[in-house]
């Protein structure tokens, strides 16, 4: 196991380096490059070739990678060409803020909504419940997020007048009883991107877990606690809950996956300033820098996340650590 | 999933002696939503295919004084910003979607991903080494990121080289048709979609290999590719199909959210994507609900028939 979590760990810098070479060498493939696209009509070749040697984009795309990576390893991502003046960490700090609190959000919602729901469907198997739960999981899985939002918004930020039609307050909003005591609550501007983001996470931990749990209750030890007498509710919350949970872990990756690339519409659509309607807006004007620091730290969260579960579910789970070590 | 193709096949065979292909499709045909969702992708598709002839209007035929309508007698499904049939679009849409999921289906999920899927079991060593690890690189890149600044910066490039070819061949109207545009889109995808089909394949071919008839057919001094191709090739052929059918819905979904951010198929090509883009502000939806529920509706039927086919297809192949 010892070994195996090092060449995991080893593994990292070696696709980081690969990655942002790749995107390095793609960003540059477009027509023009960074200095002339940032120059706009504005060509005056003696000044391009200043800005060139200034952003040290001058000599081949390797001796410009090998530069970039040296700065970027002290934690100097370079400055915005888009928006001057502004170094690319400043600008992207903020955003993946916004991004990484309802993130963390959708995904507490995806595991907390998602398990009970999957085990209520697997409890209810036989009965009409469960079809109902696992046709309307499926159904909502099918449902695209870019159809989902506008009638959401249209519903209840037009309709209703209850949600703001977009944008970005803050994770927390103030509720005050009789103008006196205040409740914290989540800011209303949240619920619809939040919806949106954990939908596919949620259909799919819920379907996992009814799956699972049902294979569990197949299991000689369920039948072996439901023999001694014990009650349906310890049946279900000491033995067959822990079981099915196992493989929820290795999903994890996944959902967090949906999440990221959900934000890339969810923040486009509803105006949120977060990372992904960044990036997107840095992949169109083309703010090289900005691409490659979004990509280093997008590569980065996939990988390590992936080794985390890894490493957890080998921690949980005895059977895969000794599969591991006899390798 | 511990069983092979050849296993299940056992299990899967008919009294009859119509074959593994055979007793597959006889458990496929008692799932009555199995069915309904290949009847549904089968309308979509042909649609699609048959769209010249079907569809009422030319997906790019303007009619300004007639813009934005809700359907009508002569608009079925009404007409968008620019008065252009709606229904018409929606049959080109799915056209230019079958036309990207095929192309990237049989290049990347079958031909690479089972290529070096094979490769990467049969040969081992180095050979399996480098491709499982460039795998792994890819399966670890922000995939809908890469997609979206691999079409940008490409995009431009294959429209010039595009271009290139018509001035030098006899071909012509290629860029006007969007061609450039799904040649695009269909290499980006196909970077990425022949991951899955190779570990799967990989995999089995692994476990394969342990098997005495192979041993045998080596023995005998059968070279690689007749083993892979006689002996390798039959045993997986059912979790191709599985792997195929999980991977449509997917590059349905990604051409669709590609052409939505503005980087996928290009206009006056028609796509899901572009037309669930037009529909999509809060105040668009209020006064023409048309524009996004046509293409929303027909989008969400397609990978919901697609979901459902991909899950009886699994029940099917593994017996039950």
């Amino acid at each position: 196991m010892g070994a195996y979590i090092i060449r995991r760990v080893l593994w990292l810098p070696v696709v980081l380096l690969i990655v942002t070479f790749l995107t390095f060498t793609i960003a540059r493939f477009g027509p023009g490059d960074p200095v002339s696209v940032a120059a706009g009509q504005f060509r005056d070749p003696a000044v391009l070739e200043r800005v060139r040697a200034e952003r040290g984009l001058d000599g081949s795309v390797v001796e410009q990678y090998g530069r970039w990576l040296r700065d970027a390893l002290r934690g100097d991502f370079g400055e915005s060409f888009q928006q001057q003046g502004f170094t690319v960490t400043e600008l992207i700090l903020p955003r993946m803020w916004v991004s990484a609190q309802m993130g963390f959000i959708a995904l507490v919602l995806v595991f907390g909504l998602g398990i009970p729901f999957g085990l209520l469907a697997a409890r209810a198997n036989g009965t009409w419940v469960d079809p109902l739960i696992i046709g309307t999981l499926l159904f909502m899985r099918a449902i695209p997020v870019l159809v989902v939002i506008p009638p959401l918004v249209w519903l209840f930020a037009v309709q209703f007048n209850r949600l703001p039609v977009g944008g970005w307050d803050g994770v927390f909003d103030i509720w005050w009883i009789a103008d006196v005591i205040a409740v914290p609550i989540p800011d209303p501007h949240l619920y619809i991107p939040l919806v949106a983001l954990s939908l596919p996470g949620f259909v799919g931990v819920a379907r996992l877990v009814r799956y699972t749990a049902l294979e569990v209750d197949r299991e000689d030890y369920v039948r072996t606690a439901r023999a001694k007498g014990l009650s349906e509710g310890a049946v279900t919350f000491r033995h067959v809950l822990p079981n099915s949970l196992l493989p929820v872990v290795t999903v994890v990756g996944f959902a967090l996956a949906s999440i990221i690339e959900g934000a890339f519409f969810v923040e486009t659509l509803l105006g949120i300033p977060g990372i992904g309607r960044f990036t997107f807006e840095a992949v169109v004007s083309r703010d090289y820098d900005v691409i490659l620091a979004t990509t280093v730290i997008f590569s980065a969260v996939f990988v390590v996340m992936n080794l985390l579960v890894e490493l957890t579910y080998g921690f949980i789970d005895p059977r895969v650590r000794v599969g591991a070590s006899r390798e | 999933m511990t069983a092979t193709t050849a296993e299940m096949q056992r299990e899967t065979a008919a009294p009859r002696g119509q074959g593994a292909w055979g007793a597959l499709w006889e458990r496929l045909r008692r799932k009555r939503l199995a069915m309904i969702s290949l009847v549904v992708i089968a309308v979509i598709y042909g649609a699609g295919i048959l769209a010249p002839l079907v569809a009422p209007y030319s997906y790019t035929r303007q009619d300004l004084d007639r813009a934005l309508e809700g359907p009508s007698a002569e608009h079925w499904l009404g007409t968008d910003r620019l008065g252009r049939d709606m229904l018409s679009r929606a049959i080109y849409s799915a056209r230019t979607t079958l036309i990207v999921t095929t192309a990237v289906i049989l290049s990347g999920s079958l031909l690479i991903g089972n290529v070096l899927g094979m490769l990467s079991g049969y040969r081992g060593g180095w050979v399996d080494s480098v491709i499982m690890r460039v795998g792994e690189v890819f399966s670890s890149l922000p995939g809908l990121m890469m997609l979206i600044l691999l079409n940008a910066t490409m995009g431009p490039r294959v429209v010039e080289l595009v271009r290139w070819v018509e001035d030098h061949t006899f071909l012509s109207g290629l860029v006007a048709s969007g061609f450039a545009s799904y040649l695009t889109v269909f290499a980006a995808l196909s970077l990425f979609f022949w991951i899955g089909t190779a570990r799967v394949i990989r995999s089995q071919v692994l476990q394969l290999r342990e098997r005495d008839y192979i041993m045998a057919a080596e023995a005998l001094g059968a070279r690689p590719r007749r083993v892979i191709m006689q002996h390798v090739f039959p045993n997986v052929s059912f979790l191709i199909i599985l792997e195929v059918s999980g991977a449509l819905g997917a590059i349905a979904g990604s051409e669709i959210v590609l052409t939505w951010f503005g980087v996928g198929v290009q206009p006056p090509a028609a796509s899901f994507g572009a037309m669930l883009f037009e529909g999509s502000g809060a105040r668009t939806f209020q006064s023409h609900p048309h524009l996004l529920l046509v293409p929303g509706v027909v989008v969400t039927l397609l990978l919901f028939a697609f979901n459902l086919f991909g899950d009886a297809l699994n029940d099917a192949v593994r017996g039950r």
